[in-house]
This record gives structure tokens, sequence and C-alpha cells, in this order.
């Protein structure tokens, strides 16, 4: 960890909270539906769904030592028990990291050559 | 209506409403980004920091990854701040309802730290039924052990990540995309579906054209593109 993150960290919290001040101080005046709030959302969801794809088609750190195809199968198991399952996330998401985890665990003990 | 009574009814509301579903998610949620925070090189003070502070999972894990990646300050920065921008338009509907009966300002831009997206919704369910009052202190309870059961799992998360079997490490960090991968597969609304297709398109594709811009691309430029795209589908479909 390099010095930089702090002032960098407290950049992007100021940065955020910026948006909190900003709703408390403005509120009486701007339409929470409106055009502009529908385009920052499409922004930001966006941008988040950018990274989430790019943090499992190409992940920077640890991640990068799995094989995509045990991600993205580990994702699409993630998918079928969200949708199986009523559309609950956490037994989505529990299925999602234990198929990685196993698969990891498989792989290092040599079962499928990887 | 005694205040002493109603006001320990409000408190013992919010501490049964957040010990549930509320503080399991962050729980399980914040976990995995304490990992990541960990395979990021930050410290576990900037991982803690970070959790209370940003308050946000997208802005925390737009942090994380854009750190790792040595990104530029500036667009660092930027992406944070624009995964968050939804706290605008919830503050702006939200806490107004905190205000009521409330002499000084002062005290919301305090609350307003708390505002997620689980406090938000909590918050909203309930205030019809309180007064300004008890909504301050139900939001205060409620918020405080939101934040509480995810600077836990954060610490865990961290903790965890540098002493259990590598492929646990794997699942914890995996955590995230999935979590979120999720979340939106459980969203409505046309906009938001095709900002999030053409997101996921573009952001592996900018990521190789420039790593230090390419999420912020991805999102002006998706997002955007899905903005414009559904205005001109619907004022279509209404002239029909």
């Amino acid at each position: 960890m390099d010095s930089s993150a702090w002032p960098l960290l407290l950049s992007a919290i100021a940065a955020t909270y910026v948006w909190r001040a900003l709703g408390v101080l403005l509120s009486a005046r701007i339409d929470p539906e409106g055009d502009l709030f529908q385009w920052v959302t499409c922004v930001s969801y966006a941008m988040l769904a950018g990274l989430i794809a790019r943090m499992t088609v190409m992940p920077l750190g640890v991640l990068a030592e799995t094989p995509l195809v045990d991600r993205l199968v580990a994702m699409a198991i993630a998918f079928a028990v969200y949708f199986g399952w009523r559309r609950q996330i956490l037994p989505g998401v529990a299925a999602g990291v234990v198929a990685l985890i196993l698969f990891a665990m498989v792989r290092e003990n040599g079962l499928l050559g990887g | 209506m005694p205040a002493g009574s109603t006001g320990r009814a409000v408190v013992r509301r919010a501490i049964l409403d957040a010990l549930g579903l509320p503080s399991l998610v962050l729980l399980a949620s914040m976990t995995g980004f304490g990992s990541l925070a960990r395979e990021s090189a930050l410290g576990l003070e900037l991982a803690l920091l970070s959790t209370a502070g940003v308050w946000g999972l997208p802005g925390q894990l737009a942090f994380a990854e854009l750190y790792a990646a040595g990104s530029e300050a500036v667009a660092v920065v930027m992406a944070v701040s624009l995964a968050n921008a939804r706290f605008l338009p919830m503050a702006v509907s939200f806490m107004p309802l905190l205000q009521v009966g409330l002499a000084r300002r002062a005290w919301l831009l305090a609350l307003v730290q708390l505002l997620s997206v689980n406090t938000w919704a909590a918050g909203l369910r309930v205030s019809p039924m309180l007064s300004g009052r008890e909504r301050r202190r139900y939001f205060a309870v409620f918020g405080g052990i939101c934040m509480t059961a995810a600077l836990i799992g954060t610490a865990t998360g961290y903790l965890a990540a540098g002493s259990l079997p590598r492929p646990v490490t794997f699942g914890l960090v995996f955590l995230n995309p999935v979590f979120f991968a999720l979340i939106f597969a459980d969203m409505r609304g046309h906009a938001t579906a095709v900002a999030l297709a053409m997101g996921a398109l573009l952001g592996p594709l900018l990521h190789l054209v420039s790593p230090d811009w390419g999420v912020l691309a991805t999102g002006l430029i998706a997002g955007t593109g899905a903005f414009w795209l559904t205005r001109i589908l619907s004022a279509r479909g209404r002239r029909r």
C-alpha cells in the first residue's frame, strides 16, 4: 500500500458526500423522477455493469489466478440458482461463490488436470 | 403520547428490523469487499474507512478496483462518486421526511451519511407511521446497526483473505461481481436493463483501450446511449 491511498480515499469520500449534502440542501427544488436523474442513473448503472463484467472476464487481482471458464460457469450457476429459487439473491450468491471455491480446490488437487 | 415509551418502542422496532435480512446481506457483501480490499493492497484501516466513509458498495468496489489498477486519481474519484450518484435522488426523496419538527438542518447533514439502499428503503417504509422525532431515532438506530454489521463484515473478509486457503479467498473476492450481477438481474425498467447490458458489453472492451478511463467512459457512453435509446423508443411507442 503506498501513501497516496489515504488522500485518494478521502477525496473519494468527499466526492460521494457531495451527493448526500446536495440532496439535503436542494430537496425542495428538484424532481427526483426527472430526466437529469434518469440519465445519471443510467450512467451509474452502465458504469457498474461494465466494472462487474470486467472483473469477471479479465480480473486484475487474485481472481486472475482462476481460469476464465471457472468464473463463467460459477456465474452461470449463481444465475441458475437465483432464477430457480424464486429470485432469492443470497442463495444465488452462495451457490456461485461455493462453486468457484470447489473448482479451485479440485484444480489444486489435480483432478481436473489444471 | 408519552414520549419515553413510544421512543423505546421505536428503538426496539429499528433493532429488530435491522438485525434481519439487512444485516445479513451487509455482513455477506462487505465480507466480499473486505477480501477484495486486502487483495487490492489496501490496508485494514483504509478498508474500514471506505466502508464507513463511502458507505455504498458500488463506490467502494470502484475504489478498490481502480486503485488496484493504478488509475489516475481524478478518474478514481470521479468513478467512485458516480457509482453512488443515486444518493442524490434518494436523499431528495427521503431526507425531508426526517426534517419534520427539526429546527436545525445541520442534523440532517450528519444523518444523511447513514443513507444507503437499505436504510433508505426501511426509512421510507416506516415513516408514515412515525413522527419526525421518531423517524430520526429509527433511522439513526437502524443505520447504526447496518453500519456496524458492514464494518464487522469488512474486517472479517479482510482477515479471512489472508488466513484461509487460497480457493476460499478466490470465492470471497468473487462474491463482489456475483452479488452485483444478481442485484442487476433483480432490477426492473427498460432504461436500466439497456444501460446494464450495454455497460456489460462495453466495460471489458474499453478497459483494454484505457485502464485509466475505461470505467468512466463505459458509464458515459453506454449510460447516455441507453437513456436516449429508451426515450426515442418510448416516444415512438406513444405516437402509435
